[in-house]
């Protein structure tokens, strides 16, 4: 069973600057990690991979300029086994559709997989739409929001998904693709001794000229349908509600506001 | 001998600080009877909430001119009863007094009053690039009560403690007066240090009503390592070796696994991982990348040659965020896996740690009583908490007692000290008094009769 990861580096603020002519972030000199999102997919692909029947093999694929080879390595760290980076002067700038199609050009070259996991969506470009997108590219069945696995079998996966007013639980079989959302597992933290198992293990790059499509016209900026007009780091919504009244009033107040929150169902 | 408090004495105080900020004694609820844990219980006759050094001058001229005791309270995070007004009189509630005075960036040092809270105190100083450093794990104490415990926290192995942050204090001495002690210099030989007697003092010398605190740059790179090992001993007796191989970690926790399922169970969150019997909990911090790289990688080498199984890095704040808050809430975690628990905050020299908690370990069967413990096995300061869970009221007393006084035998035979960062306030008070030679409790006694000779303040705590 070959399990794939998709994994970003992001920001690792969100102090950044935005390039005001492309619209997209810059890049260069800012402290950069991987995707939060993505260590609860990563931690779902090892967990899956320890309890599939026939054992497993997890790869991880990113996209990005040569310097987020640091997240393919943290991947190893994590217990990846193999990692796959698409880097091309002729990928940059893509929007959300030509990531994901770039995406699943180096998903047909590393693949196939059975499993593909992504995080829900990215902290820098929030969108939660390239893990759908890729599976459309690819033509397989996908699934958002999976809150747990519960049963890896032969050739299909029993998992529960979180919907706004229920949780469904479905049998998919393979091959499809996952987005996981945060808390499904407790991600487990790089280890120093797979950081030293791992500091000569190759990694596979993959630039427009490996691809079955390479054309420069279909990448990056130049095949995005879609501009970014303006970009902006998320306004600070912590609210602070002060209650008033006496002590009655105030324990009513905040019974109200915890069940409206859903702290009490 | 102290009066009787009376509707006049209320009338005077009311008078000092306004109608709305005097509390006659039936109208204060128990919170403020009790700390967090000393087990002490005691209602003032009034709580007074101050907002100025005058009227905090006010309010001591008063009790001292009717001999009325004072016992002055932050948030009541304490852990031995130091704020509990045991002889009645006035509560001094210290925590509106929350201004931030000044930040001096020419000197670093933050201004402010005794009821700011250390998260905010904290936070303030990194909002603008400063590092306050002292780190208890109590972020909603005062920095009033901190400064009167010496509070010490996790990062003490290389910034230490309170007393080391402190430049300068404002203080109202027992009769009224006020005065500066200290000031914002770096170095001081000018006589006996008042303000170093007063840090850690708990409320019994003089009333903190302004403090200068001496801020760092803030490291700008963190790194944590979580170090997993087969057993206790092995973790511990790592410690020194990985002080001593790289530059000083700011902090080094030990933990055990009963104490990480205890926090998983009570935060309802898993932490990274569980599968080993005990973990090292290192921090290193600095101005860059390389620096913390070079620290952290000797440290890594070094756990693994001594037997750790693993080492894990945690580098962005998501997993900072996953292993320092499961050990934000050990203690009261523990707490709540339990009817009633004792806390023992010993101090010992750190080539000693590791025969401590093994000590303390071997007690549980000694007098059947669960222990447990966690903490700062890079300064040498343990937490022992003896557990009630069934235990009836007279056997719970007696293992208490028993198991309590083995371990602070133990400690006085390694060479340590009684408190490492909580204080004395009354529920160490014994302890205190069978560590300290009759002629250094005679000397303890004469300056608390210097400071405050009609012994109004705080009465019944430390010596």
């Amino acid at each position: 069973m070959k399990i794939l990861v998709c994994i970003k580096q992001v920001p690792g603020t969100s102090q950044v600057e935005i390039d005001e002519k492309t619209g997209t972030l810059k890049r260069d000199g800012v402290p950069a990690k991987m995707n939060p999102f993505d260590l609860y997919a990563l931690e779902t692909a090892m967990r899956i991979r320890a309890a599939a029947p026939g054992g497993a093999e997890v790869a991880v694929l990113t996209m990005g300029p040569p310097q987020c080879e640091k997240v393919v390595r943290e991947a190893f760290m994590m217990g990846a086994d193999t990692g796959a980076i698409l880097s091309d002067r002729a990928f940059g700038g893509a929007d959300v559709l030509m990531t994901s199609f770039t995406l699943s050009k180096g998903v047909a070259k590393a693949g196939p997989f059975d499993v593909i996991v992504c995080g829900k969506q990215t902290t820098d470009g929030d969108t939660a739409q390239v893990g759908a997108e890729l599976a459309e590219w690819l033509d397989i069945p996908h699934v958002a929001g999976v809150k747990s696995i519960d049963r890896v079998g032969e050739d299909s996966i029993d998992l529960t998904v979180d919907e706004p007013d229920c949780t469904v639980s479905e049998r998919i079989p393979y091959p499809f693709l996952m987005t996981v959302e945060k808390g499904i597992f407790e991600p487990r933290l790089p280890s120093y001794r797979l950081k030293c198992a791992t500091a000569d293990r190759e990694i596979s790059w993959l630039g427009l000229k490996d691809l079955d499509d390479n054309d420069p016209k279909h990448y990056g900026l130049n095949g995005s349908p879609t501009q970014v007009k303006r970009i902006f780091p998320p306004e600070n919504d912590v609210k602070r509600v002060t209650l008033e009244g006496d002590d009655k009033a105030k324990a009513a107040a905040l019974a109200d506001l915890l069940d409206e929150r859903k702290f009490l169902r | 001998m102290n009066k009787k408090f009376d509707e006049a004495d209320l009338a005077a105080l009311r008078a000092i600080c306004g109608e709305a900020r005097v509390t006659p004694r039936d109208a204060i609820g128990d919170d403020y009877c009790h700390d967090e844990l000393g087990g002490g219980f005691a209602r003032p006759d009034a709580r007074v909430v101050v907002s100025s050094t005058e009227e905090i001058s006010a309010v001591m001229r008063y009790a001292n001119e009717h001999r009325i005791p004072v016992t002055v309270r932050g948030s009541g995070t304490g852990l031995v009863g130091g704020a509990v007004p045991l002889c009645g009189g006035i509560l001094l509630d210290t925590s509106a007094m929350t201004r931030i005075l000044e930040l001096d960036e020419q000197n670093m040092t933050l201004t402010l009053e005794p009821g700011v809270l250390l998260m905010d105190v904290a936070k303030y100083a990194e909002e603008r690039g400063y590092l306050y450093p002292p780190d208890p794990g109590e972020k909603t104490a005062t920095i009033g009560g901190n400064i009167s415990t010496n509070a010490g926290g996790m990062r003490a192995v290389k910034y230490g403690v309170t007393r080391d942050y402190v430049r300068a204090l404002e203080v109202v001495f027992p009769d009224g007066t006020v005065a500066t002690l200290g000031g914002k210099v770096a170095k001081n030989s000018s006589g006996y240090s008042l303000k170093d007697l007063v840090v850690g003092s708990e409320g019994t010398l003089a009333i903190v009503a302004k403090a200068t605190l001496r801020l760092l740059p803030l490291p700008k790179f963190k790194i944590s390592l979580l170090v997993p090992f087969p057993n206790l001993e092995a973790a511990i007796r790592t410690v020194p070796l990985v002080i001593r191989a790289s530059s000083v970690p700011t902090a080094v926790e030990f933990m055990e696994r009963e104490v990480i399922l205890a926090a998983e169970q009570f935060q309802g969150r898993k932490f990274p991982d569980n599968s080993a019997d005990a973990y090292l909990m290192l921090t290193f911090d600095g101005a860059s990348q390389q620096e913390i790289d070079l620290a952290y990688e000797a440290a890594a080498k070094t756990c693994l040659e001594a037997g750790a199984i693993d080492v894990f890095l945690s580098d962005t704040q998501e997993r900072n965020e996953s292993i320092w808050s499961a050990r934000g809430a050990f203690l009261e975690a523990i707490k709540a896996s339990t009817t009633e628990m004792d806390e023992c905050d010993v101090v010992v020299p750190r080539s000693h740690v590791a025969d401590f908690v093994l000590f303390s370990r071997a007690l549980q069967e000694k007098h059947g009583v669960r222990i447990r413990s966690f903490g700062h096995a890079g300064d040498g300061n343990l937490h022992i908490y003896v557990l009630r869970d069934d235990l009836d009221e007279e056997t719970w007393k007696a293992k208490l007692a028993a198991a309590f006084g083995d371990l602070y035998a133990k400690a006085r035979e390694f060479g340590g000290q009684v408190s490492g960062e909580h204080g004395i306030g009354f529920a160490k008070k014994p302890f205190l008094a069978e560590s300290l030679s009759p002629e250094v409790r005679t000397i303890m006694r004469s300056i608390k009769a210097a400071f405050d000779p009609n012994g109004i303040l705080n009465p019944g705590k430390i010596v």
